[in-house]
């Protein structure tokens, strides 16, 4: 996958469980809900003033496995092209973490863990979460791992908004944060785009109100969401590119079909192996109600004095995203007198980018993260 | 004063010059970030660039620069009055779609604007214009007509008319010639001309 072949090598992933009864976590919503397990992956050391961490968040579909492999498998984790020695986030110098989110079907708990009080699949028995209870959720895995601040938080889409959160709620915690391809609300087509994929699901018999664990998937409906998704996180110039209107041949002449179709029909049926349904509806969910402004403007909930240096990255073919949502939270940086970074990169790929622009993304993280260790600009520049 | 210091263009030298250590400066139209990382490095100042240019902004963020990706015409309307001690348009004015309003900006977001532009009345233009009938071709205007990023021609002396017509302050005017400071006959014989403006206050 990488350029220079450079991995972190074979990864393992981990699980800390905490909010054991009657200390349960509390979430937004005012409900309770412990024990909690969330799965994590490090990578790198952490040094001995435990100043060096960063947290990669996930966006909607990710995972912990961010970098690496596992043991006997082929494909590395889903930033690897990120995160490893001499890479944007430098392993050597670094300490990664990375965790699934709360509601996630990745090792963390989510609707389908099993609910000690029953013990039974949660499904819709699980109480909602919000970007809020995520980032809380990976309060106490950094607490746990006895950092008291992190060097830097960062992710694109979904994990962007946690990155906001983490700015909002905790930015003692954080000396710099890295928002790509995101936005401080969804906009109605985001939410809209949301609900056709969550309906999708919902639409399918084999879904059954949310308790179909032990049963038949309803796979039709979560490939289906897949196959919405995906359409989204595509430009029209990186369909062109990537399909055109190349046809694959099926078995016979009437079989004939798109390469685009075919794709999304692999996209929607391998999702389906390794997604949960009820997982894709209550992070979906989440996403939608999250506003780091709470209703007001972003400047008016950054805490007075906070001093978080921060990189905000977006993509020019990017329409799910659009750039105008990063400017949002560029403006909210300026009007608070936030130390702040602001690029647009020129990409093709659509909303894919944060996961595909490695070049450009990697030169402004490692520069920047730089920038933040030293507490200043770089030492000796020639000019 | 180290040989580095020395060795630096001699705009960026005066611009040096003119800011006291510790100010905080925002420059627009900041390039690749050669002025801003010295004014950081020489003179301690808290600096915020601007620029339109992606590979500038990567050069920037090379340097450890915080800059913005941002187009200025589109304004500095977040920016609270007086967010800087000095905003910086440093051979900037003469490449915007709207400089009235980025002027008018900048005097507003900071206590005091640096603005410098070629002057495109400098004896070499004033000679090329009138005796071979061409568009001047000067160092500080080194592009030819089909090729140049500039939008607006104007003098030393059309912006100190600016000024007074406006009642901004100039509280000071440099003029740069070929290599060196130009005292006399700036209008006629300076290549560069460098101002420290401010609004006049209201009282």
């Amino acid at each position: 996958m990488n350029e220079d072949g450079k991995s972190v090598g074979i990864v393992e992933t981990q699980y800390f469980v905490f909010a054991h009864p009657p200390d349960e976590l509390i979430l937004e919503s005012g409900k309770k809900i412990g024990p909690v397990t969330l799965a994590y992956e490090t990578y790198g050391k952490l040094n001995a003033q435990k100043s060096n961490a960063i947290l990669i968040c996930h966006a909607l579909s990710g995972d912990a496995h961010a970098a690496g492999f596992h043991q006997g498998e082929q494909k590395p984790g889903w930033w690897d092209d990120m995160i490893g020695p001499g890479k944007a986030f430098d392993t050597d110098k670094y300490f990664v973490i990375c965790s699934n989110v709360l509601g996630g079907c990745k090792g963390s708990t989510g609707p389908s863990s099993i609910n000690p009080k029953t013990g039974r699949h949660y499904g819709l028995d699980f109480p909602a979460i919000t970007i809020g209870d995520m980032v809380n959720a990976q309060r106490y895995l950094v607490d746990y791992l006895g950092i008291n601040c992190l060097l830097s938080v960062a992710g694109g889409s979904m994990g962007g908004m946690q990155v906001l959160e983490w700015l909002v709620s905790y930015p003692d915690r954080i000396r710099s944060a890295i928002p790509i391809a995101t936005a401080i609300r969804h906009s109605p087509q985001q939410i809209a785009f949301n609900e056709v994929g969550r309906q999708a699901i919902m639409s399918d018999p084999d879904w059954k109100g949310g308790y179909y664990y032990g049963g038949p998937l309803p796979a039709k409906g979560l490939a289906l969401a897949r196959m919405i998704g995906h359409i989204t996180y595509m430009s029209d110039i990186s369909m062109e590119k990537k399909f055109s209107r190349r046809i694959k041949n099926g078995d016979s002449k009437d079989d004939t079909k798109f390469e685009v179709e075919e794709y999304l029909h692999y996209r929607g049926n391998s999702f389906v192996k390794r997604f949960d349904a009820n997982s894709y509806l209550y992070i979906t969910r989440a996403m939608d109600y999250f506003d780091a402004a709470r209703g007001k403007f972003l400047w008016d909930v950054f805490k007075k004095n906070i001093n978080v240096k921060v990189l905000v990255i977006a993509f020019k073919s990017d329409w799910l995203y659009p750039a105008y949502q990063s400017k949002e939270i560029v403006k909210a940086c300026k009007i608070a007198g936030l130390d702040a970074t602001y690029c647009e990169i020129d990409s093709t790929y659509g909303h894919d980018a944060f996961l595909l622009e490695t070049e450009e993304q990697t030169h402004l993280i490692k520069h920047f993260l730089e920038k933040v260790k030293k507490g200043e600009t770089t030492d000796e520049y020639e000019i | 004063m180290n040989t580095k210091y020395n060795s630096i263009r001699l705009d960026y030298r005066i611009i040096l010059d003119l800011i006291p250590e510790g100010s905080s400066v925002l420059d627009l139209g900041c390039g690749t970030g050669e002025l801003l990382y010295l004014l950081i490095k020489e003179k301690k100042v808290k600096g915020q660039g601007i620029e339109i240019d992606e590979k500038a902004i990567y050069m920037c963020v090379e340097k450890g620069l915080s800059v913005l990706h941002w187009d200025l015409d589109s304004g500095l309307s977040e920016y609270k009055d007086k967010s800087f001690d000095y905003v910086i348009l440093n051979q900037t004015i003469q490449e915007l779609k709207k400089p009235e309003i980025v002027l008018k900006e900048s005097l507003r977001v900071g206590r005091k604007a640096i603005v410098s532009f070629p002057n495109f009345a400098c004896y070499q233009a004033r000679f090329q214009i009138f005796f071979k009938g061409r568009t001047p071709v000067t160092p500080s205007l080194p592009y030819r007509w089909y090729d140049t990023p500039n939008l607006h021609f104007l003098s030393i002396s059309d912006f100190i008319e600016y000024c007074r017509e406006r009642d901004i302050e100039i509280e000071k005017a440099l003029f740069i010639g070929k290599s060196k400071r130009v005292i006399l006959f700036p209008n006629l014989l300076s290549q560069v001309g460098i101002f420290i403006i401010r609004n006049r206050d209201k009282s």
